[in-house]
């Protein structure tokens, strides 16, 4: 129990990060963007492809940090990886969803960002190939913090809950304290009378790409270190994304925080139930869940 | 030359039965508005229920309960038609995102339980023991396959004939009012959650027939064939045929059924052995770049949507 507890925490981080960026791309733009989860697969190559090439250029960097597996070229290629990340999500904004949007309604931009999806999720088997990937392969032992009930946690499992809550934080303070963020929610709240104030609302979406970009790439590089890196990575994590942004409620920054845990908790605590094959229709059953008890999730508001 | 023919006769089958999956999917998408992410579920629904209910008894598993094949597939579309209901009262009533995301939901979720309920429908070996309809008096060989041919044409013709009744009748211009301005719809007292509802449900029962001829036509069904590709499929058809238009949902079914066994065909012929294992990912790239390409060059597909003009206005004196 505590174990799927703990496991829950953690997967519940990473959906969180992911959650963020798709909760405010879909409020701004008013689309399900069923490519955001490619953007984790990005991230999470684009840190495996950073890693080799920082170990390669200067021979301590390949060494550990610590006790985790995550080594000090790794988490340089963190935040090269996020700013890459950031980057293709706007080029794929500039590529497809802003001509589309010119030409065709909202759910045009939902086919289109499957076909996005697609081509991503494709190229990237393409070039990376089709079996899981490590970042590293030297085996970090999990370490028992108690034994009845038992619970065992791995290193690098702490170390992506505490970046993970440590960029939340940051985003937080940045949404809370500066201009860009009141900007950001006046955008939100109402673009119209965000631009007559002279706020730029084509700034504002790309700068959302940005911020987007680089959290699902810390989550997909986060989940690459405490499971495996493949191709298929974003198509399983599409879903428990969607339903991390259902519960907390579509735009709802926080609420996408709160939701990405509640789903991670719930999924996890649902294989002492279900058997473990079942595991990715949890998602689908809690959004469910949540369409029937409360629709617009735990801090949405009701808009069409 | 009888293996040319032979071959055309099942191509042309399996796009048809597609074809018909296109056509519910134009009622929903094209003609309604609505976004279905899980036009495979729908269509699994259907390909399981029919064979459950027409099948020969398994040890295994349910079904087997030897059904009369019309009331079989009937039972399939019944049950497509039953999960269109349940997920569209949860959803239709709110922001359309998430009627997207809750029927891709759905087909994740039918495809998880399938592959791992050995005891509901076979589990991932698939469901098994069917017996195609008449097969003891045709024999198995080409008549059949042409007869089933044109059992399946006779059907797609039929769909097509009632849905295009529909879509001229006052219920498809309540269809297309809500599609383009659902408040003005509203202020005329029509109740648009009800209608987008018969419609979603009627477009997944459509889905249904087609699922359900799909089980019968290789007498076997398995998850393998409710993947989500076959959700993309059925939207590239649409979308390069044409949204809104009866006629171009059918032409695209042929037209992308077509590239897409000549490009699997190619790809397997002309590759490098080392590439085989990704001929598969070279098809996905190419089938997401015609989706992607349509919408930013030619959202309105091959075949644009049809002014239908219900009354010629002549002005009264």
């Amino acid at each position: 129990m505590i174990q799927h507890f703990a496991d829950g925490i953690l997967v519940g981080s990473i959906l969180s990060l992911g959650a963020i960026g798709l909760t405010m791309a879909m409020h701004m733009l008013r689309f399900a963007n069923f490519s955001h989860a490619e953007l984790l697969s990005i991230g999470a190559y684009c840190a495996l492809v950073f890693d080799g090439i920082f170990a390669g250029i200067h021979n301590g960097l390949a060494a550990a940090v610590g006790p985790l597996s995550l080594t000090w070229s790794l988490s340089l290629s963190i935040i090269v990886a996020m700013g890459v990340t950031g980057l293709s999500a706007v080029a794929i904004d500039r590529l497809v969803f802003r001509r589309v949007r010119a030409k065709g309604g909202e759910l045009s931009m939902v086919f289109a960002s499957f076909g996005v999806a697609m081509i991503v999720r494709n190229i990237l088997g393409l070039i990376f190939g089709l079996q899981a990937q490590l970042y590293t392969n030297d085996i970090i032992f999990a370490v028992m913090i108690s034994s009845d009930p038992l619970l065992l946690i791995k290193p690098d499992q702490v170390f992506s809950l505490v970046a993970a809550l440590v960029i939340m934080v940051i985003l937080h303070l940045v949404l809370s304290r500066t201009t860009f963020g009141y900007s950001l929610r006046a955008v939100a709240e109402n673009p119209t009378l965000a631009q007559v104030s002279g706020i730029s609302l084509n700034r504002m979406i790309t700068l959302i790409w940005l911020i987007g970009g680089g959290l699902a790439a810390a989550a997909g590089i986060f989940y690459g270190l405490t499971n495996q890196i493949n191709p298929v990575l974003g198509r399983d994590l599409v879903l428990p994304i969607f339903a991390a942004t259902i519960v907390g409620g579509i735009g709802s920054i926080y609420g996408a925080v709160l939701g990405g845990f509640l789903v991670g908790i719930a999924s996890n605590v649902a294989l002492l139930i279900l058997p473990s094959g079942y595991s990715p229709a949890v998602p689908f059953l809690i959004i469910l869940a949540v369409l029937l008890v409360r629709p617009t999730g735990l801090f949405g508001e009701e808009r069409t | 030359m009888i293996g040319v023919i032979s071959y055309l006769v099942f191509f042309t089958t399996v796009a048809a039965i597609l074809a018909i999956a296109v056509l519910g999917l134009n009622l929903q998408w094209g003609n309604t508005g609505l976004f279905n992410g899980g036009v495979v579920a729908f269509f699994g629904a259907g390909a399981y229920g029919t064979l459950i209910l027409g099948g020969t008894p398994q040890d295994a598993h349910l079904g087997g309960y030897q059904l009369f094949y019309p009331l079989a597939l009937l039972g399939g579309m019944m049950a497509a038609g039953l999960m269109a209901w349940v997920v569209g009262v949860l959803t239709l009533r709110l922001r359309h995102d998430y009627l997207a995301i809750a029927t891709f939901g759905v087909a994740v979720a039918f495809e998880n339980l399938l592959r791992n309920a050995s005891g509901f429908a076979g589990g991932a070996q698939g469901l098994r023991g069917f017996q195609r309809p008449l097969l003891a008096w045709l024999g198995d060989g080409f008549t059949y396959n042409l007869l089933f041919l044109a059992f399946v044409l006779i059907l797609l013709v039929l769909v097509y004939l009632f849905l295009q009744r529909l879509i001229r009748s006052p219920f498809g211009r309540l269809l297309r009012a809500i599609r383009e301005d659902e408040t003005a719809a509203k202020s005329l007292g029509k109740n648009p959650a009800r209608i987008r509802l018969i419609s979603f449900i009627t477009g997944s029962v459509i889905m249904g027939l087609s699922g359900g001829l799909y089980g019968t036509f290789y007498a076997f069904i398995s998850p393998q064939d409710v993947l989500p590709i076959l959700t993309f499929q059925i939207w590239a058809m649409l979308i390069v045929g044409g949204a809104g238009n009866n006629r171009g949902a059918v032409a695209g079914a042929f037209l992308i059924w077509g590239a897409w066994t000549a490009s699997g065909w190619a790809l397997s012929r002309f590759a490098p052995l080392e590439m085989q294992l990704y001929t598969g990912s070279v098809q996905f790239v190419l089938i997401g770049f015609v989706i992607v390409g349509m919408l930013m060059w030619r959202p309105q597909g091959l075949f644009a949507e049809r002014l239908v003009v219900s009354q010629t206005g002549r002005a009264r004196q």
